[in-house]
């Protein structure tokens, strides 16, 4: 903490460029000259690689730039002189670009004054289009190098040959017309990129100021600090260099040796020598895995990882370190459910809780709190981990120093604190697709060991409870917790920004027992009703009128005492998912046209289960179904989120599911073999549905066979046989599906579940009661497998029903062993799809993420990227928040005219 | 480069109306949006549309697109060389 406080800056910009010899020479704190670390008695020599100018990491010892000690001297830079300058070998290509585009003799870029203007006119229309830039950039390099003469100087130019890694050759002509090729040293290189003016840069790709070319030939090689390759000291207390030190020695020896050698006048060929050895040792430092170049290995044949190895790939410092990285005030566990907690908030387990930790300011309205909580110290729930002091100390709390830091404690100071009830947390499960995937929850301390969750906040998550994990996160200052609060909170995510409709909302049992609660005939008497409203959290003062008693006996309907929930004055209507019968809804319809608010009871006479009719918050007609408050099409539930808020939301959303649960679980409810039940007579009359449309698909193959088949438009006859055996089977399954129907009502759980909307679909309780139906891959009936049959069972060439994968069993009559494998067959065309569609989906999604994840809304209503350039005039091309939308459409005309409607009626 | 004799790009449902803007417009448009030529949506030259229009570089074009969610929408783009 303390040392943050002595260089607290904001950053404004960044900008890249090349560092020049000057900078480098200039941000150093000393020159290295000596290839060695420590003495003999481990202490950092001076001049050399551990120089104490450049830093500590040894806790006894004091910095010599800035004084002060480890920890928290963040080190300084050094600088090696070399003796002869060396190849970047990261700027190679660049520098073999560069000179083939200049001239050898005046530097100027080998274009004509006309194309340098034109040139220069593209650019700026370019700006910062990268891709467009480099293009353009690549084609004034084409264009430069082909020229032979300067067209400034008019010096002949010679070819350039570039050598991997850091070899430039010039292949020039002797006086007899000879070609022979001259190696380019740096030197010779620096001296022509030097002489490159500041004005032809830009059409080079170089920013004059930020990035004179020549600097890619280094002359001075900066020495990273201390810090950043601190030496460990093993268990043996042997010391272990870090790679780069053990690279710089490797290069401060080489420079020394090289430099004695041009003093001494050694032969020219000596000096090469050993300035190639000195490029070879650069070059690795830089990047130990340039192509063509022999990695430097440690002396157990480890690759050394030098700078671009620390860099790149997964684990480097952009993707490791600063795409991703590890978080503290984070916890991971298994989630499992809890009814009973709200949809906002979340259940952290006690030793969780007790481990992380919220910091609290001390002031005079909670010091008393703190000071207990001080006091109970670290291992008694509600304790403190650390306390932090009003210099910044962070001193940690242990059973031995509680008292006397509680004794301490006043206002000014900071104490983190265990989580409490009420904190405000981040909730995350992976993958994290949308950004529902991390919602902020209010923490409920429980006991045992898993997160709990409400039911509801399922789907948001993608979650369930087989096993999955997932994340918390504890925001630590009051700024975050602020902006968890007002922008994350689970009820503000209700409706969903994808199809802006709810997201979360009932599911399954809260289905059904709304339906159970709510159906027509349901009544329930007053202990029940006082004992669900208890269970539900409903808070009111005093019953409805029972709407009906029998035998001296008080009863509620379901309906009433759902209306309770209710928003006063809500008005809605809606045919929901058990409307089956139309004629049913209409007179309720054009009775509410006609009065928009009809006396109750005329509705109540009209009441059907399939129109649900909300007048001034009571349920007249109707039961409840996924389209009241499921989601995806929960109706009620976004009127409310719309009129009433999300808090009014959230508290119908937890009430709701609480009461439905109160309700299936003393009403019972549960679905076995039995559900599947059919009498005989059904089972006969599919019988003969199956039997009636094996003979029509032999009839079609026989008239195919005996070529009486008329070919579809479109179709060869063999689709066409196809496509109509298909088309039969289909409608053979659909109708025994339907006399299935027709034998199972609402007094089976199945179709209950299948009708409400619940979970599954009547084709399912049909595939368990009736028939499966035909198995298909790619939307053909099967055919793969032996020549001319799938399984050896059939004749080849059976074109019949049941030998091409349609199965006349149903799951409770079981499969016969051909149709076990044509089963198998089918299912598994799904796994497959969804395994390829998870990798392709994931692969877009990414792809996606990268492209648009800069783009921003800006305040004027344009969607740019960080760089100003505009892609849409009008966020959506309406500028409309889909989240705040209603079902995508800006907004929900008939609902506005019917609160119109409404208002005015309630003035009169 | 005139449109190929007899086929009109624009009487085509699908091509959204075209229409290059005058200097004055293009002032009040960068003005509008505080932005550089260099920030707007690109069009090349030789775009089938451009071509009808006879725009040249450094031209915007103003694009009258219809849009499931606002009905109307208006679409700059400045024509840039190919
Ligand atoms: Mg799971
Ligand atoms: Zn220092
Ligand atoms: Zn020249």
């Amino acid at each position: 903490m303390r040392e943050m406080q002595s260089i607290k800056k904001v950053i404004g910009s960044i900008e890249f460029g090349i560092l020049s010899p000057q900078e480098i020479r200039k941000m150093s704190a000393a020159e290295i000259t000596v290839p060695d670390t420590y003495d003999d008695d481990g202490y950092p020599i001076e001049g050399g690689l551990m120089d104490k100018r450049l830093g500590v990491i040894d806790p006894g010892l004091r910095c010599e730039t800035c004084g002060a000690r480890y920890g928290e001297c963040p080190g300084h830079f050094g600088h090696i002189e070399l003796a002869r300058p060396v190849i970047h070998v990261g700027f190679a290509k660049t520098i073999y670009r560069i000179l083939e585009s200049t001239c050898r003799e005046c530097g100027r870029i080998k274009l004509t004054e006309e194309e340098i203007k034109d040139y220069m006119k593209k650019l700026e229309l370019v700006g910062d289009r990268k891709k467009a830039r480099d293009k353009l950039i690549r084609e004034i390099h084409k264009k430069a190098k082909e020229r032979m003469v300067c067209p400034h100087c008019g010096a002949p130019q010679f070819p350039l040959k570039f050598e991997r890694p850091t070899i430039y050759w010039e292949v020039r002509k002797d006086e007899l017309g000879n070609e022979y090729r001259h190696r380019m040293m740096p030197t010779e290189i620096r001296d022509r990129l030097e002489r490159i003016p500041d004005r032809d840069l830009p059409l080079l790709g170089l920013h004059p100021e930020k990035s004179r070319p020549e600097w890619m030939v280094l002359t001075v090689l900066p020495v990273p600090p201390v810090t950043v390759r601190p030496s460990i000291t093993l268990e043996s207390g042997i010391r272990a260099e870090d790679d780069l030190t053990h690279k710089l020695v490797d290069i401060l020896r080489i420079n020394n040796r090289l430099k004695t050698n041009i003093e001494a006048g050694a032969p020219q060929l000596i000096i090469e020598d050993l300035w190639d050895l000195l490029q070879y040792h650069v070059t690795t430092y830089i990047n130990n895995e340039t192509s063509g170049v022999p990695p430097a290995k440690h002396k157990s044949g480890r690759p050394l990882k030098t700078l671009a190895q620390r860099l790149k790939g997964k684990e480097g410092r952009f993707r490791g370190n600063l795409s991703g990285k590890r978080v503290n005030f984070s916890a991971r566990t298994v989630i499992s459910p809890d009814p009973m907690i709200s949809i906002n908030e979340v259940g952290v387990p006690l030793a969780i809780a007790m481990e992380l930790t919220v910091p609290e300011k001390v002031t005079e309205f909670n010091i008393e709190k703190l000071r207990e909580m001080v006091l109970n110290g670290p291992e008694k729930y509600p304790g403190a981990n650390y306390v932090i002091d009003p210099q910044g100390r962070r001193i940690k709390l242990m059973e031995s120093n509680k008292e006397k830091m509680a004794d301490m404690l006043d206002i000014g100071w900071t104490v983190e604190r265990h989580l409490l009830d009420g904190d405000i947390v981040l909730f995350n499960r992976q993958p994290s697709l949308h950004r529902m995937s991390i919602m902020a929850h209010r923490v409920r301390v429980m006991p045992y060991k898993t997160f709990r969750l409400n039911l509801a906040v399922c789907p948001p998550y993608n979650a369930d409870f087989d096993g999955d994990e997932m994340n918390l996160h504890v925001p630590q200052t009051e700024e975050a917790q602020a902006e968890a609060r007002i922008l994350m909170e689970v009820q503000n995510h209700i409706i969903s920004p994808r199809y802006g409709g709810p997201i979360i909302g009932g599911i399954q049992d809260h289905i059904s027992g709304g339906y159970l609660l709510t159906r027509e005939g349901a009544y329930f008497t007053r202990s029940e009703v006082e004992q669900m409203l208890m269970f539900a959290g409903v808070d009111i003062d005093k019953l409805p009128e029972p709407d009906k008693v029998e035998n001296g006996v008080e009863y509620w309907s379901g309906k009433t005492i759902f209306s309770l929930l209710l928003p006063e004055g809500l008005t809605i209507w809606y045919r929901n998912k058990l409307c089956d019968d139309p004629s049913k809804c209409e007179p309720l319809e054009k009775l509410i046209e006609e009065k928009l608010l009809p006396d109750p009871e005329e509705v109540k006479k009209l009441a059907y289960d399939g129109f649900v009719y909300i007048q001034n918050g009571k349920l007249l007609s109707g039961a409840i179904d996924k389209k009241a408050y499921g989601r995806e099409d929960g109706k009620i539930l976004d009127i409310i989120v719309r009129e009433y808020g999300v808090e009014r939301a959230r508290q119908f959303l937890d009430q709701v599911t609480k009461l439905a649960i109160w309700v299936i679980t003393h009403k019972g409810f549960t679905t076995a073999i039995d559900d599947e039940d059919l009498p005989e007579e059904a089972m006969d009359r599919i019988k003969e549905i199956i039997r009636e449309a094996e003979e029509r698909v032999n009839r079609l193959i026989e008239a195919y066979k005996a070529g009486e088949l008329e070919p579809l438009p479109g179709k060869t006859l063999e689709e066409t046989l196809e496509s109509k055996i298909m088309a039969v089977l289909a409608e053979a399954r659909d109708n025994a599906g339907k006399v299935a129907e027709q034998y199972l009502g609402m007094n089976n759980f199945a179709v209950i579940m299948a009708k409400t909307g619940a979970r599954g679909k009547i084709l399912n309780i049909t595939q368990m009661a009736a028939l499966l139906g035909q198995q298909s891959i790619r939307g053909k009936r099967l055919h793969r497998g032996y020549r001319g049959r799938v399984l050896s069972h059939f004749k080849p060439g059976d074109l019949g029903a049941r030998a091409r994968g349609f199965i006349v069993n149903s799951y409770k009559s079981g499969l016969t062993p051909q149709e076990y494998f044509f089963h198998a067959m089918g299912g598994r065309e799904g796994l497959v799809d969804t395994a390829v569609r998870t990798a392709q989906s994931g692969y877009m999604q990414r792809r996606l993420i990268n492209a648009l994840q800069d783009l921003k809304v800006d305040y004027d209503g344009t969607v740019r990227d960080p760089t100003g350039i505009i892609v849409q005039f009008r966020y959506g091309e309406d500028g409309v928040d889909p989240m705040k939308s209603w079902q995508g459409k800006t907004v929900d005309v008939e609902r506005v005219i019917v609160r119109s409607l409404l208002k005015l009626r309630a003035k009169r | 480069m005139a449109a190929k004799k007899g086929f009109n790009i624009f009487a085509h449902e699908l091509v959204p109306e075209h229409r290059i803007l005058s200097e004055e417009e293009k002032e009040e448009l960068l003005k509008k949006y505080k932005i550089k030529i260099s920030q707007l949506p690109q069009i090349k030259a030789k775009d089938p549309a451009v071509q009808a229009l006879g725009a040249k570089p450094g031209d915007i074009i103003e694009i009258k697109r219809k849009s499931p969610t606002a009905g109307v929408y208006y679409y700059y783009r400045i024509v840039v060389e190919d």
